[in-house]
């Protein structure tokens, strides 16, 4: 206990500035925990060198930059045969429509044609009115006048 | 002209002596400041790879310049120095190259706190000691650079004003004002707790 007080003194015996003996005992534990820290890490650094630590990690890193941007790649390539497939697709569509709508006109074109015909004959057609009936009975069957 | 030969002969083994002696010199510093070099700069990053990188390159630096040295400050002064001014550089780069900040290997407060001296001590004291270490390096992440490293070469190294004013390059009166505000937020942070 007395060894334990002792290197508490030897801790602080350097802030005789300081007065607030709160203040004064953290800040000789901290010192104590700096330096027992060093010490650790010092003679581990010293025993063991820290260079295999750091050549793992680095590995780790590009390893996972490796697959990062091989999965950024195969994304976007993906990304690209995805819209190009689509873009086909509804080219298709528009093709498609657009010769739909091309059938559609030529068949209103057909039956516009067919009424038109259809008309036509049907003026021909008509029946002499009853004014002209007289001349109509001297007319031959062959378009000559008896 | 032998006379020549012979004393050029002399004053390069004069400088290889000079040298060697040097170099002796210089091992002797590196064996004595190395921990401390290396502990302050664990502190300042709480980074274990990182403080061992910057100390060795410190010390790199310092054998460069070592013949350079006049001893107008002491030898830990001087290499404190040069940590410094290390540690500011790799921050700056650092930030420069944003990429790399995913690539610290800094240790939160909390597991900077855990380590303690072993003693005889109740649990609850070590827990208790354990939370005020935590609540410091709390208070220390809210300093500014200067700041923390001013603090940490006062209480953690125990340099008197005069080498900290050597060691940073500020006046007297600069680093009383720097150290009095970051005692200032080690005692609000603290305050919670007592």
């Amino acid at each position: 206990m007395r060894d334990e007080s002792n290197k508490a003194e030897k801790a602080t015996q350097g802030f005789a500035e300081l007065d607030d003996p709160n203040l004064r005992g953290a800040l000789g534990e901290f010192k104590a925990s700096v330096h027992a820290w060093s010490d650790a890490a010092y003679s581990a650094a010293r025993t063991a060198p820290a260079r295999p630590a750091i050549a793992w990690r680095r590995t780790l890193a590009w390893a996972l930059s490796l697959v990062l941007a091989s999965g950024a790649l195969s994304g976007a390539v993906y990304e690209r045969h995805h819209q190009q497939a689509l873009a086909q697709q509804q080219h298709q569509r528009e093709l498609q429509l657009e010769h739909q709508q091309q059938m559609a006109a030529q068949q209103q074109r057909a039956s516009e044609a067919e009424d038109l015909m259809a008309r036509i004959d049907s003026d021909v057609a008509r029946e002499v009115p009853t004014a002209m009936e007289p001349l109509a009975q001297m007319m031959t069957g062959d378009g000559g006048v008896q | 002209m032998e006379a020549g030969i012979a004393d050029m002969t002399m004053q390069t083994a004069s400088g290889l002596a000079g040298t060697q002696l040097a170099d002796a010199d210089f091992s002797e510093v590196v064996a004595t400041h190395r921990p401390q070099i290396f502990r302050f700069l664990l502190a300042s990053t709480r980074d274990v790879d990182m403080a061992e990188t910057l100390t060795q390159e410190c010390f790199l630096k310092a054998h460069r310049n070592w013949s350079g040295f006049r001893g107008d400050s002491s030898v830990l002064t001087w290499l404190m120095r040069i940590a410094i001014n290390l540690q500011k550089d790799h921050w700056r780069n650092r930030r420069l190259q944003f990429w790399r900040t995913t690539r610290t290997n800094a240790v939160d407060v909390d597991e900077a706190g855990d380590w303690l001296p072993s003693g005889e001590r109740s649990p609850e004291q070590q827990l208790l000691a354990r939370e005020r270490v935590g609540d410091v390096w709390r208070a220390l992440e809210k300093l500014s650079g200067r700041q923390k490293s001013i603090f940490l070469l006062r209480y953690v190294e125990e340099m008197d004003i005069a080498e900290i004013a050597q060691a940073t390059g500020l006046s007297d009166g600069t680093v009383k004002a720097h150290l009095s505000r970051a005692l200032g937020r080690v005692r609000e942070q603290l305050g919670g707790r007592a």
